[in-house]
C-alpha cells in the first residue's frame, strides 16, 4: 500500500510518517503543494492525506487536480481549521473523510484502513484476523464461521481495536471514536470499561484468539494471541 | 418621570408662586388706585357742597342722608376743631339691592358762621370681595392657559427636539455588543446632542473593537494551538507504543497525554463558541426536537447505563425549531451530558418537550446552582476538574444566536429549561 502525505508542519508530518509506516505501507511525502500536485501527477497511491492549509497553495486545489486525473485513490482531508465549509468543499470535491487536527493516531489508521478498504477492495473484503472475519459491508462478526451478535457500539468498538492491532488505544481515542462529541469529559470514559468487558466476554465464549489487553491508566491494546 | 414632565412640574410650581404674587400684587396695586380716585371726587364733593352751603343755608337743616349722597350735622366747636377729615369704609343699606353694600365715606367739619357742622360724603365703591373672585378667576384661567401652552410646546417643540436623544436611548437599551447592529444617529442643530452622538459612537467604536479584537485574540489562539497539540499528542502517542517502557513511565505519560486531551478538548469548545458567536452555523432547516431528543438518549444509552440512572422522556407535542441541525444536536448534547454528569449514581433525567419548550430535569447535588454564574465561561461547580466548564456556555450561546431563552432552576431537582420561541410564550 502506498500512501502520500501533503502536511507542511515537519514535526506532525513525522509523526504521520512514522506510524504509517509501523503498519508497514509505503510512505511518501510532501511538504509543499508544488510538491505535491508533481507526485500526484507522476506516481499513482492507494491514500492521500491532505493537509489542505498548505503555505503555497490551497489544498482544496489538489482535490481538483486529482478529479482531473480521475484517480482511484482515497483522500483525507488533515485540517486544523475544522471549518463545516472546507469539509462540506472537500467531501464535494472527492474527498473520501476529514480529519480535523488534533487527532488520536489510532484513529488516524481506522480512517486510512476504512478507506482502503472502501476504495480498494470497494467495500467487499472481508477482514480476518485468526478465526474472526468480519464483513464490513453488513457489520457481521464471525467466529470459526458462526456468527456472533454485537451490539452497535460493540460491533465499533471491535473494528476500531482491529484497525488498530497491537497498538495501543486511548480510552478517549475510542470513545472519541465510538460516541463522537457526547464524551468529552475524562470521568465519562470509565462506562467504557463495562463495554469492553462485555465484548471481552463474547469474544472469550465464542472462542477467539483476540484478546483486549487493559493498559493501565491510557487504555487498550488489542492482541492475537 | 419623564424630562419634559420633570420640568413642567417645577415649572408649574415657579409659576403657581410666581402669578399668586403677581395678582396680589395686581389687587392692591388697583385697589389702591381706585381709593386714591374715589377719595379725589369725595374731596372735590365736599368743596361743592360746602360752596352750596354757603349759597343756601336752608340746606343745613336737612337730616340724614335721604336721596342725596352727603349728610349733615351740627357739632360742637371743641369736637369739631380737633376733627380731621377722614375717608372710612362702612356699610349702607341700597335699596336696589335690599342689602348692605360697601360705601366710601368722607367725614368732614366745617364752619358757617360760628356754627360747626359735620359733614358726611359718601360714594359707592366697588365691591372687593366681587373684585377679588374675579381676579382670582381670571388668574386661575390665565395659570391654566400657561400651563396648557406650555405643555402642548412641550409636547410639539420639545418633543421634537428631544427626538435624536430618546432614539439614541432607546437604541442603547438594546444594545449589545455581540450583536454588532450599527446604531443610527439623527441629525440635530443642538450642540449637546451632537456631543453627545459623537460620546456614544466614540465609546461603542472603542467597545466594539475591544470586543472584536478579543474575539480574534480567542479565536487566533485556540486555532493556532490545534498543530502544536496534535503534535505533541501523536509523539507522545509514539513515545507510549514503544515497548519497553516501565508501568511508571506508561502513568507519566498517561497523565501528559490525559491532559493535552484536556486542552484540546477546551480548545475545540472555544473554537466552537467562536464560531456560534461568529455565526459560521448558516444553515438552517426544521429540526425535530423530539426525534432528536429520542436519538441522543439512545447514543447515551451506555453511559446511563453506566450511571444506573432512569431516564424518562414525556413529549408533551412536538416541538419543531428552525435552526442548524448541527447546532441543534450540540445544544441537546451538552443538557443532556450535563444532566448526566452531574447526577448521583441511580439518579433520573427527566426531559419534558413541549411545542415550544425542552425541559431537562435531573438528581444530583441537594442545593440550589448559581443561577448568573451558571452560564459563564469556566465557572465550575463540581470539582469535576476534567469538566471543561464550557458545556453550558456553548448552549448559551447558541440560544443567544437563536433567541432562545435558557433557565436554570432548583426545585427539588436541578431544571434546565430551553424556551425556544420566547416571545409567543411570554404572551
Amino acid at each position: 500500500m502506498k500512501i502520500l502525505v501533503i502536511e507542511d508542519e515537519p514535526d506532525m508530518l513525522d509523526n504521520m510518517v512514522r506510524s504509517l509506516e509501523e503498519e508497514k505501507y509505503v510512505v511518501e511525502v510532501a511538504t509543499t503543494f508544488e510538491t505535491a500536485s508533481e507526485k500526484i501527477h507522476l506516481y499513482q497511491y492507494d491514500c492521500i492525506l491532505l493537509d489542505i492549509g498548505l503555505p503555497d497553495g490551497n489544498g482544496l486545489t489538489i482535490l481538483e487536480e486529482l478529479k482531473v486525473l480521475d484517480a482511484t485513490q482515497g483522500v483525507i482531508i488533515v485540517s486544523a481549521r475544522n471549518a463545516v465549509d472546507d469539509r462540506v468543499a472537500g467531501l464535494n470535491l472527492g474527498a473520501d473523510d476529514y480529519l480535523p487536527k488534533p487527532f488520536h493516531m489510532a484513529e488516524l489508521h481506522a480512517r486510512v484502513k476504512s478507506v482502503l478498504r472502501r476504495r480498494k477492495f470497494a467495500g467487499n473484503q472481508h477482514i480476518e484476523l485468526g478465526n474472526l472475519k468480519i464483513n464490513p459491508e453488513e457489520r457481521n462478526v464471525f467466529i470459526d464461521d458462526e456468527l456472533i451478535t454485537l451490539n452497535r457500539k460493540e460491533y465499533d468498538i471491535l473494528l476500531y481495536f482491529i484497525s488498530n492491532k497491537n497498538r495501543l488505544v486511548s480510552k478517549t481515542a475510542l470513545g472519541e471514536h465510538v460516541w463522537g462529541d457526547q464524551v468529552d469529559e475524562a470521568d465519562s470514559f470509565d462506562f467504557i470499561y463495562s463495554q469492553i468487558k462485555n465484548l471481552r466476554k463474547k469474544l472469550k465464549e465464542h472462542g477467539s484468539q483476540l484478546e483486549i489487553q487493559a493498559i493501565y491508566g491510557i487504555g487498550y491494546k488489542l492482541v492475537q494471541a | 418621570m419623564k424630562l419634559l414632565n420633570h420640568t413642567i412640574s417645577y415649572l408649574a410650581a415657579i409659576l403657581f408662586v410666581v402669578i399668586t404674587g403677581w395678582a396680589a400684587l395686581l389687587y392692591y396695586n388697583l385697589l389702591d388706585e381706585i381709593y386714591d380716585s374715589l377719595d379725589d371726587g369725595l374731596g372735590n364733593y365736599k368743596m361743592l357742597i360746602i360752596q352750596r352751603l354757603e349759597q343756601d343755608s336752608t340746606l343745613l337743616d336737612r337730616q340724614g342722608f335721604g336721596e342725596h349722597n352727603y349728610a349733615i350735622k351740627p357739632i360742637k366747636a371743641p369736637l369739631a376743631l380737633a376733627q380731621k377729615d377722614v375717608y372710612a369704609d362702612t356699610l349702607m343699606f341700597m335699596e336696589n339691592e335690599q342689602e348692605l353694600e360697601p360705601v366710601r365715606m368722607l367725614r368732614t367739619t366745617f364752619r358757617v358762621a360760628d356754627d360747626f357742622y359735620e359733614l358726611r360724603v359718601i360714594n359707592t365703591m366697588i365691591e372687593t370681595d366681587d373684585l377679588i373672585a374675579d381676579l382670582l378667576y381670571s388668574i386661575l384661567w390665565l395659570y391654566l392657559g400657561l400651563l396648557a401652552s406650555i405643555l402642548v410646546l412641550n409636547n410639539i417643540l420639545l418633543k421634537n427636539t428631544w427626538r435624536p436623544f430618546y432614539r439614541l436611548v432607546e437604541q442603547l437599551k438594546n444594545f449589545r455588543l455581540e450583536r454588532q447592529e450599527p446604531i443610527t444617529y439623527e441629525k440635530t442643530a443642538v450642540v449637546e446632542f451632537k456631543a453627545l452622538n459623537q460620546a456614544v459612537a466614540r465609546l461603542i467604536k472603542n467597545s466594539t473593537d475591544a470586543y472584536l479584537s478579543q474575539k480574534q485574540f480567542i479565536e487566533n489562539a485556540a486555532h493556532e494551538l490545534q498543530t502544536p497539540l496534535a503534535i505533541s499528542l501523536n509523539k507522545l502517542e509514539l513515545l507510549v507504543e514503544e515497548n519497553n517502557l516501565t508501568g511508571e513511565q506508561l502513568r507519566l505519560l498517561s497523565g501528559a497525554i490525559n491532559n493535552l486531551e484536556r486542552m484540546a478538548r477546551l480548545n475545540k469548545s472555544l473554537l466552537l463558541l467562536s464560531k456560534i458567536e461568529n455565526k459560521q452555523f448558516s444553515d438552517e432547516e426544521k429540526v425535530n426536537i423530539n426525534a432528536l431528543t429520542k436519538q441522543l438518549t439512545e447514543d447515551f444509552e451506555e453511559q446511563l447505563t453506566y450511571k444506573e440512572l432512569q431516564i424518562t422522556l414525556q413529549e408533551e407535542g412536538q416541538c419543531e425549531v428552525r435552526m442548524n441541525p448541527g447546532l441543534a444536536n450540540i445544544l441537546l448534547t451538552n443538557l443532556i451530558k450535563n444532566a448526566l454528569i452531574h447526577n448521583r449514581q441511580g439518579g433520573f433525567v427527566n426531559i419534558t418537550i413541549t411545542p415550544d419548550q425542552l425541559l431537562v430535569a435531573n438528581s444530583g447535588s441537594n442545593k440550589t446552582l448559581h443561577q448568573e454564574q451558571m452560564f459563564l465561561r469556566f465557572k465550575h461547580e463540581s470539582a469535576n476538574r476534567n469538566s471543561t466548564g464550557l458545556g453550558l456556555p456553548i448552549v448559551k450561546a447558541i440560544a443567544d444566536l437563536y433567541d432562545f431563552k435558557v433557565r436554570y432552576s432548583f426545585e427539588e431537582q436541578h431544571h434546565f429549561t430551553v424556551v425556544f420561541n420566547p416571545a409567543s410564550t411570554e404572551k
